[in-house]
């Protein structure tokens, strides 16, 4: 199979020059595959197909003859799932390029599958910067967000404005492990101090042991290292034992907007966190956000969902330039040739690595009576331009970057 | 095949049942790669192999163990990092894997055996559980990342199990012989003394049989073929993960072999491909899977204990 | 104060205290698991999703019907135990004549099958439950912080687990129970209608795997997969407690959890296995439980 599949490549790959646009089984197939009904549900789930939906219409595919085609899927956040979900669709279903994926240990599965079958990969969801590190592939684009970028943004402003003794509770895992990693690296840099740890399992219910302990070490900045439901209910429970009362701040390392929604603004706060994306941010924003949420249950949508939308919409018109989509690596390479530009992120553009590049913003969570509205949860702290945004290319470690 | 009403005819058919219905799974099994995607084939295969294993245990000794998955999955990590970190060979890599199981069956049959009925299967999987979290924390396993990228080999140092075909041979040669294996033991005098254990352990040890030996072998072997299983499934897929070790997979194997037909020979197969098709065809509508399973548990256990197999054992009058 | 192992002793008093509130579930649900398999001799593999059941009749009962904690804490329980009645009289009935496994089986499908619906329905993340105004706040111990709804949990599950006790050890109900147990036949011979108290049985153990949910609602997020990984533990608890003796359920469930809650003050990774270990220990030393009667 895998010899068909590179003859058919090398047969497009010839016939690029002709105005014939040759597409694998003349259809252009997307895959959204992603947690459709646990923890990351809300921030991608159904959400990420509709955007890319979405991005297929304003592309205007059907207008210019092109056949796209978008095929969703559960990973239930299992590596193994998700392995063997992207394996049947690029070897049966002949599917080109699979998107989104949150759920990091899922999304580095996926990125070797991806390659070794010389399909397209654009992680919207994932957040591990060993993407586009010493992971990085020529199939794989790392679009919306990563580990580093939320460090960076998260930590490095937070101890400028005086949170510079951290504590942190980590979720037990590689992810976990990753995120307070590369956040304490931040925070020492900028002349903060990492006072204590502590390494909660994964998943957690119950944080209040590790959160006594966090109190207990008086630093003025909680880490939380985690996401989801272990970041929810945190929150929650500190809530709950009067930590953020008593002058201890939380940051969330890695929040997203619907994390917000299902703590309330009454318990969330005052939270301080750093996103790539905001439905209220400006108009072309509020728009998609008005076509989007129908079509969700009236969920807003996340980065990660805007991300999907930027992604297939940057991934068709490079399909179109090249006029083929079997040789993944080409199509890669070709959307890293073209300036990106769409009405959600704007101009920007794909780094060799595979990083896309954009700005970064610090949100904070509005009080109750700030809000207006539903979603309506973030004032804006600060903007972190996009070439401040993301480590540096020489850093990161990458095979495919010649130093 | 004669339709004889002669009782000489018919019982040469019966007697002979279960060897007619091996060759027919065989052959079947040979011509399925050109109907089937070779990959889920080699996914139901792995699966067929721990139900058999699984079933070993509760159709032959009574003994209901939930916590099966400990020896699946411990196996599939050691299989897996022996073939990635280590560098063996494949054959090398299922050994490890297995004897892996054996060992981990040997510590939770000691334990276990202690008790019986319920308490035995609530006590293999509280240690199923303990031995899920330890997994997540253990560096080597990669906790929720899992082994990625385990390297399939070559098979005796010449055939490259890169290739699908090759693969898929491999596998069937396993579970074909693993599955005559396991005939072999139940039809042995050490089966047979299994099964009068199972009928009235009382009586068993009143004749003079260790019972608690015999249990503890059965344990070992049932754990060390549900090794086998899983180490050939790290190969296939590649990968070890998480899900493997987990108590929703002791729980499905338990679903295939009731399905199938607990006690049969052929039912833990049957089950396993059936269970495996269904969640293909399942996936799409994501969490559904679990209330279908619970919803064919609820029904199997009412109404249809004999399983799939066993109903048409009973129909048609054979051993199966 | 003084410090053991670094740790001071205030923080320690802490985790204990919060060691004990775990522990109050831990013991109401053994407590419902062990009535339930000395009556029936069927492991409720379905206690952990009747025990999500009640958090999420708290939750539509607060939504929909506006009625808010107190009201939860009485009606939900009666709800979900309705619900368990119904379970018994449709299903479980059937099993009593057969191996004790397919009770375990069954309710283990049963089990997925309410998990499965919920989570098609409500996904993951949880839904909020906020603590009744009346137990918001807390008190300063000196020690610690403790939220007053915790403290609230550790008196009333105490108080229930120690009124269960009382009424099936003490009272003439709680005889027949017993006696029921023992030789059904029997019992039944002096004209008591024993199924029936078999079935109302099987309520009342899921009644209280339900007000556990209740009580577990404002503190934990509401979510289908809240006892999935809860009642694995619970049957360590069980194991390690002996399943003969109702005292000893609570006992041992209460043990556990200050225990557990020790483990995540010196060795926070292994909290999630200490349990487990001890199982592994006791039962070499006395596979019968602490408490437990040889079978």
């Amino acid at each position: 199979m895998k010899r068909l599949f590179t003859l058919t490549a090398v047969a497009v790959a010839l016939g690029c020059g002709c105005a014939q646009a040759q597409y694998t089984d003349g259809t252009i197939k997307i895959g959204v595959m992603n947690d459709m009904s646990g923890t990351y549900s809300d921030l991608s789930g159904q959400g990420s197909v509709v955007a890319a939906r979405m991005a297929v219409e304003d592309f205007g595919a059907a207008a210019k003859g092109m056949k796209v085609e978008i095929v969703g899927a559960d990973h239930q956040n299992k590596p193994d799932v998700g392995s063997n979900v992207v394996r049947t669709w690029i070897d049966v279903d002949k599917v080109d390029a699979i998107v989104d994926v949150p759920t990091s240990s899922v999304a580095l599965a996926v990125n070797e599958i991806v390659r070794d079958k010389n399909k397209v990969f654009l992680v919207s969801g994932a957040a591990a910067s060993d993407l586009t590190g010493p992971k990085c592939t020529p199939n794989t684009i790392h679009w919306t967000y990563d580990t580093w970028a939320l460090a960076n943004g998260t930590g490095k402003a937070i101890v400028k404005t005086g949170g510079d003794t951290w504590f942190f509770l980590t979720a037990d895992y590689a992810f976990g492990h990753a995120l307070e990693r590369d956040t304490a690296a931040v925070v020492e840099k900028n002349g903060g101090k990492v006072i204590g740890k502590v390494r909660h399992p994964f998943p957690g219910t119950d944080f209040s042991s590790f959160l006594l302990q966090a109190q207990a070490s008086k630093a003025k900045i909680i880490g939380l290292a985690n996401a989801g439901s272990d970041t929810i209910n945190s929150i929650k429970q500190a809530s709950e034992f009067g930590i953020t009362q008593s002058g201890q701040n939380l940051a969330a390392l890695l929040a997203f907007i619907t994390d917000v929604h299902a703590l309330g603004l009454k318990t969330a706060q005052g939270l301080i966190m750093t996103e790539a994306w905001y439905w209220d941010l400006n108009d072309a924003n509020r728009e998609f956000a008005k076509k989007f949420a129908p079509q969700v249950k009236g969920v807003h949508p996340t980065m990660v969902h805007a991300g999907v939308y930027s992604a297939v919409m940057h991934y068709l018109k490079a399909v179109e330039a090249l006029k083929s989509d079997g040789d993944g690596k080409a199509v890669v390479a070709k959307m890293k040739e073209m300036p990106t530009d769409d009405k959600l992120f704007g101009k920007g553009e794909v780094r060799a690595d595979g990083r896309k590049i954009h700005p970064m913003y610090l949100f904070e969570v509005k009080k109750p009576a700030e809000s207006k509205a539903p979603w309506d949860y973030y004032k804006l702290r600060a903007t972190i331009p996009a070439d401040e945004a993301f480590r540096p290319m020489a850093e990161g470690g990458c095979p495919l970057v010649k130093s | 095949m004669q339709r004889v009403a002669k009782a000489g005819g018919d019982l040469a058919l019966r007697r002979h049942s279960e060897a007619i219905a091996f060759l027919v799974m065989a052959c079947l099994l040979v011509l399925a790669p050109a109907f089937a995607y070779p990959v889920f084939l080699m996914k139901a295969l792995c699966f067929a192999l721990f139900a058999c294993a699984f079933n070993l245990l509760i159709g032959y000794v009574g003994l209901l163990s939930f916590g099966h998955a400990l020896f699946f999955g411990w196996a599939s990590y050691i299989c897996a990092h022996a073939a990635k970190v280590w560098g063996f060979p494949p054959e090398l890599a299922i050994l490890s894997g297995a004897a892996t199981a054996a060992g981990l069956g040997a510590i939770v049959g000691a334990l276990a055996i202690r008790r019986q009925g319920i308490y035995f299967a609530m006590i293999t999987l509280a240690l199923a559980q303990m031995m899920y979290f330890f997994a997540v924390q253990a560096p080597f396993t990669h906790g929720e990342d899992g082994i990625q990228a385990v390297p399939r080999g070559k098979l005796f140092g010449i055939i490259d199990l890169a290739d699908q075909t090759n693969m898929y041979i491999t596998v069937l040669v396993i579970f074909l012989g693993c599955f005559l294996l396991i005939y072999r033991i139940i039809n042995s005098p050490f089966g047979e003394v299994l099964k009068a254990i199972r009928e009235n352990e009382p009586r068993a040890i009143s004749l003079g049989y260790r019972s608690e030996r015999y249990k503890l072998v059965a344990f070992v072997l049932s754990a060390t073929f549900a090794g086998v299983a899983g180490a050939t499934k790290a190969l296939v897929f590649q990968l070890a993960s998480l899900t493997d070790v987990d108590w929703p997979m002791s729980g499905e194997v338990i679903l295939m072999t009731l399905v199938g037909g607990l006690g049969t020979l052929f039912g833990p197969v049957a089950g396993a491909f059936f269970m495996v098709a269904l969640e293909n065809y399942l996936t799409t509508i994501g969490q559904w899977v679990f209330v279908v399973q619970g919803v064919i548990f609820v029904v199997c256990v009412l109404l249809f204990r004999r399983g799939i197999i066993g109903e048409l054992a009973q129909v048609l009058r054979v051993k199966l | 104060m003084f410090e053991l192992f670094g740790i001071s002793s205030q923080a320690l008093f802490g985790q204990l205290l919060i060691g004990l509130i775990n522990g109050s579930f831990y013991a109401l649900l053994s407590l419902g698991l062990a009535v339930i398999f000395g009556m029936l001799n069927i492991i409720n593999f379905a206690h952990g999703a009747q025990y999500m059941l009640g958090a999420f009749a708290a939750y539509f009962l607060l939504q929909y019907a506006g009625l808010g904690y107190w009201w939860a804490i009485v009606l939900a329980p009666i709800v979900v135990g309705i619900t368990g009645i119904i379970i018994e009289r449709l299903f479980l009935q059937w099993l009593y004549k057969l191996d004790h496994l397919y009770g375990l089986l069954l309710t283990f499908g049963l089990a997925l099958i309410f998990e499965g619906t919920f989570r098609n329905f409500f996904g993951s993340s949880g839904l909020p439950y906020s603590v009744p105004p009346a137990l918001q706040g807390g008190q300063n111990l000196g020690f610690m912080f403790l939220p007053n709804y915790r403290g609230w949990v550790v008196v009333f599950s105490l108080a229930v687990c120690l009124t269960t006790w009382f009424v099936i050890e003490r009272t003439k109900l709680g005889s027949y129970l017993r006696a029921a147990t023992e030789n059904p036949a029997l019992v039944r011979a002096f004209g008591i209608n024993v199924p029936r108290m078999i079935t109302l049985t099987y309520g009342f153990g899921v009644a209280l795997a339900a007000l556990a949910g209740v009580m577990a609602a404002p503190i934990y997020n509401v979510s289908p997969q809240m006892g999935a990984n809860l009642i694995i533990v619970v049957f360590a608890v069980v194991v390690i407690g002996g399943m003969g003796s109702i005292m000893g359920a609570i006992v041992t469930g209460f043990g556990l959890g200050l225990i557990e809650g020790l483990t995540k003050v010196f060795f926070p990774e292994a909290s999630n296995t200490v349990i487990f270990i001890i199982m592994a220990i006791v039962l070499l030393i006395r596979p019968a439980g602490l408490f437990g009667r040889s079978a």
